[in-house]
This record gives C-alpha cells, sequence and structure tokens, in this order.
C-alpha cells in the first residue's frame, strides 16, 4: 500500500479502506512516523478476533525498550482479522508497516468516525508540527 | 519551562545530530541519536561516548576539606589518599539518601606529590542544587566550596575499547590507572596546532554502565572538540555517541541504582543493599544514629533483581505480587538488550525476597510472571 493513498487518525494510526459486499473494511496499521518515534520494539499486544471497538477506544498496545503506548482505533466496527504473525516479527513494522505490517482489520459499522480521519498531506504536516 | 532547562556545551552537537532531547533532572539531554538498542550494544561491544556535563561537579579546597566531605557522607574519605575515588551516599538525619556521590581526591595538575590537592564531588544532576545547599548548611571556615558544573564538562567512554580510544585521542592512557582511580592530565588543546598548549583535565577509571571505561572532565569550551575527536577516532573502532536512553538500560543490567528509583529521601542506603558504602564504626554524619537504629530493627523490604519470562515490560512503579497479594514495587524496569527480556528491580519484603522465588508482577492489570534473580544481570567478563 501507498503511504500517500491511506487516511490517518491524529493518533497515528493508518487506515485503507476497501469495500466488502456493501461494506467497508478497514485495513489498520501504524505510521512509519509512530514507528519511528517508538523504535526498539520489543513487543505487541493484539486484540481478539470478533471483538467490538469505537472510534478512539484503545485496542492493543504496543511496547518499545523506552515506553509503552496504546493502539487506538481510528473507526467504530467489529474486529475482524488481526495480523498473527506481527508480534514474533515487529521488524516487519519498521520495513513496511503499510503492508507486511498491517495490525487489525475492522468492518465497519458507524462510519461517522471516517470524516475524523485526515488524508496523507494533512498527517505530513501534523508530523512535521509534532517534532518540531 | 522548556527555556529554563539548562543545556551542556554539546547541545547543539546533539542536536545537529539527530539526537531526541528530553528533560532530566532540570537539563536538556540526548535520549537517543539512533536506536537505544544500538547505543547499548556498541557500549557493550565497543564503545559508547556519554554526554554527562549534567553531573554536579563540586570542588573542595582546603586541608579540612577531606574531614568535611567524612562528616556529611556514609563511609570514611578522610582517608582516601590522593588519585583515589570513593562512592558514597549523603543521608539526612532519618538515614534516607540525599544523594549518591563520588567523592576524588586528586593532585592539583599545577603541583607535585608533596604540594596541593583537592577534593571534588560528583552528584547527580536533579540533587545538584539540594547538595549545594546541604554544603552550604554544614561548612566551615577551613573549607572551599566551588560549583564547577557550568565551567567543566564531563564526557564517559564506555565499553571493551574506550581505555584505548581515551588514549589515542587525549594521549594519556588511562589503563596506567586503576579501578576507580584518577588523576589530572595535560590534555593536548583543541586544533592544538604548532602551540602545543595543553589543557587540564581529570580522567578517572569509573563509569555507570558495567563497563570498563573511563570519565573525563574538561575546561567546558574543549567539550566540543574532545567530544568531537572521540567520536571521529572512534567511529572506526565501533563507537557510537550514546544517549541517556542507553545510559539507563545499561545501569540497569549492572543493577546500579539511579536516584529518584532505587534510592531516595524515604530509602536507607541499607535497605538498597549498598551496605559496602556505609560505615557506622567510631563515625558521624547526618542520619548516622538512624542507620544503626534501622541496622537492629526489624527487616525492611529489600532491593532485588527481577527476570520476567514473557515480552511485557515491568515499569517504574508495578505492584510486584505473590499469590494476588501485593509484596512489592518496581522501581526500575526495561527490557534487556543483552538478555534479550524484560527486566526489573524494585523493593519486595524480606519473606520474598530469595533468589529463585516465583512473583508476579502487574503489567497493566495482567500478572506477568517474574523470578527473583541475583543482582547484578550483567557482569562484563
Amino acid at each position: 500500500m501507498k503511504p500517500e493513498e491511506l487516511l490517518y487518525a491524529k493518533t497515528h494510526e493508518w487506515v485503507y479502506l476497501t469495500e466488502e459486499a456493501g461494506t467497508k473494511v478497514a485495513t489498520v496499521g501504524i505510521s512509519a512516523f509512530a514507528v519511528e518515534a517508538l523504535t526498539d520494539l520489543v513487543y505487541l499486544d493484539l486484540p481478539e478476533v470478533g471483538r467490538s471497538v469505537t472510534a478512539g477506544e484503545s485496542f492493543g498496545e504496543i511496547e518499545s525498550v523506552k515506553a509503552v503506548s496504546d493502539l487506538y482505533s481510528p473507526l467504530t466496527g467489529e474486529i475482524v482479522a488481526v495480523n498473527k504473525e506481527l508480534p514474533d516479527a515487529l521488524e516487519r513494522l519498521s520495513e513496511d508497516p503499510y503492508g507486511p505490517g498491517w495490525i487489525i482489520k475492522i468492518k465497519v459499522s458507524d462510519e461517522a468516525g471516517l470524516d475524523q480521519l485526515m488524508d496523507h498531506a494533512a498527517h505530513q504536516k501534523l508530523c512535521e508540527e509534532e517534532q518540531a | 519551562m522548556t527555556s529554563e532547562l539548562a543545556r551542556t556545551r554539546l547541545y547543539q552537537w546533539h542536536v545537529d545530530h539527530g539526537a531526541r532531547m528530553v528533560e532530566f533532572g532540570g537539563w536538556k539531554m540526548p535520549v537517543q541519536y539512533t536506536s537505544i538498542v544500538e547505543e547499548h550494544v556498541a557500549t557493550r561491544q565497543a564503545i559508547g561516548l556519554f554526554d554527562i556535563s549534567h553531573m554536579g561537579r563540586l570542588r573542595f579546597d582546603g586541608a579540612a576539606a577531606g574531614r568535611f566531605l567524612d562528616s556529611l557522607v556514609t563511609r570514611r574519605v578522610d582517608d582516601l589518599k590522593t588519585g583515589r575515588i570513593r562512592y558514597a551516599l549523603m543521608t539526612n538525619d532519618e538515614g534516607g539518601v540525599l544523594d549518591d556521590v563520588l567523592v576524588y581526591h586528586l593532585v592539583d595538575g599545577h603541583l607535585n606529590e608533596d604540594g596541593g590537592s583537592f577534593h571534588l564531588m560528583v552528584v547527580n544532576a536533579s540533587n545538584r542544587l539540594k547538595i549545594v545547599d546541604w554544603i552550604g548548611r554544614h561548612i566551615t571556615d577551613d573549607v572551599q566550596c566551588t560549583d564547577q558544573t557550568l565551567d567543566t564538562a564531563m564526557i564517559a567512554v564506555q565499553g571493551p575499547r574506550a581505555l584505548e580510544l581515551t588514549a589515542a585521542v587525549i594521549g594519556f592512557d588511562p589503563s596506567q590507572l586503576k579501578y576507580y582511580r584518577g588523576q589530572i592530565v595535560p590534555v593536548p588543546l583543541n586544533g592544538g596546532g604548532t602551540s602545543g598548549g595543553r589543557v587540564q583535565a581529570v580522567v578517572s577509571r569509573t563509569g555507570y554502565t558495567g563497563e570498563d571505561g573511563c570519565e573525563l572532565i574538561v575546561p567546558a569550551d574543549q567539550a566540543e572538540s574532545l567530544w568531537q575527536q572521540l567520536v571521529d577516532r572512534g567511529g572506526a573502532m565501533g563507537a557510537l555517541p550514546a544517549g541517556l536512553g542507553a545510559r539507563d538500560t545499561l545501569r540497569l543490567e549492572a543493577a546500579m541504582p539511579l536516584y529518584g528509583h532505587e534510592i531516595d529521601e524515604t530509602i536507607s542506603p541499607l535497605q538498597a543493599g549498598l551496605d559496602f558504602a556505609v560505615d557506622l564504626e567510631n563515625r558521624q554524619f547526618p542520619g548516622r544514629d538512624a542507620l544503626a537504629r534501622i541496622q537492629d530493627g526489624p527487616a525492611l523490604p529489600r532491593r532485588v533483581g527481577l527476570e520476567c519470562s514473557g515480552r511485557r515490560v515491568p515499569r517504574d512503579g508495578y505492584a510486584i505480587t505473590r499469590d494476588g497479594e501485593q509484596v512489592g514495587v518496581v522501581t526500575s524496569g526495561g527490557f534487556s538488550p543483552t538478555l534479550q527480556k524484560p527486566i526489573a528491580m524494585g523493593y519486595v519484603a524480606p519473606a520474598a525476597s530469595d533468589v529463585g522465588t516465583q512473583l508476579s508482577i502487574d503489567v497493566r492489570g495482567r500478572g506477568e510472571p517474574a523470578r527473583v534473580v541475583k543482582l547484578p544481570f550483567y557482569q562484563r567478563g
């Protein structure tokens, strides 16, 4: 996936939307900016498949040598898939956070959260602000 | 607040070289340049270069300086021969730790062996002003204390090749010094040119990483040149500049206490397992009588090391439990790059402190199995 084509949450998760039988399915991961800010990843906690999440709710945690951070769901819906191999292959997050580094898939039940997401340019701007 | 933070002479270098800067003890310091693990491994396998100019450096002059310092710390330092360094604690009247310090007794560089000497005390950045104040309240007329922190810089060169690099850069081989010894050495001036100018530096065989190495104190205006030379010459030897992040994981593996975590004003050095630095016999210092009472009193929670079998990392403040009952609290935790597992230090009830005891650490609501292990976690071969 190209980072330019994704949507982003303020908390640096990315979202890739597809349609399956009229329902939106969101693939969710964390941006290269987030991976870079964390560095030295040691642990990823994944949620159960089938769990319902609301936009802004923590669905897992990611830990680096330095600190632990929550992962926030960018949208509301049901978790329909998790990247089971990822916790044992955290290097994939550094190599390509937008491909093999995906974390969960959400069947979107409420599209209201979509307008809270930003495009790539807006996210880039946010990253620059946070870095300053 | 940010504008009030002190900056070391290397601040701009750190920023220019991509360091992430954080607040620490009133200073703006680099926490990491590239990755904590990379900097940690470089220090264990080759060399780590640390700007530790934030540490407080207090100089004591006067014939009574040794006796004066002796009257404030937990072990004898009035018998410290020149060229020697000793770890000690300053305690309050209740026996709680005000700071952990290094006391140096050095021959003044300009004088010969029979001539003048002075004492130097290196204190934690976060405690410097408190200690200066504490000293001011106790100092006698025949001792002069000068806070040299802002006039000097301090660089730690740590790792198996640290002494070799230092020798190449300053023209003095620190391996001539035994462990915990130090001396003043004339070091070639920045860009020395043909003038051959030299500047006095304190070189000591000390550190806070569990590796061999040394620490250098130079006049502040020499800091950048010395640092750059260490970086340039060290590059081919595997040296990396390392931030406070790696300094913390290194000292944790070496089980060295960090002020504000394993020790503070409510913890006695005896509880912290620092008995080796406490001498109560025929001595007087603030907290001495309290420590004597603590020594003879009921057993208090003890500092232990914990190794986790899972991957979630214990952090400062997490509860340590056994069979659902809290028996202690974590004071420092982290992922050990050397052991490749989470480790922690903390205080636990004496009954739960034996090596091999199986405990649990409450990591954000979920218990992670942890076993009491012998400290340190890492000891160089």
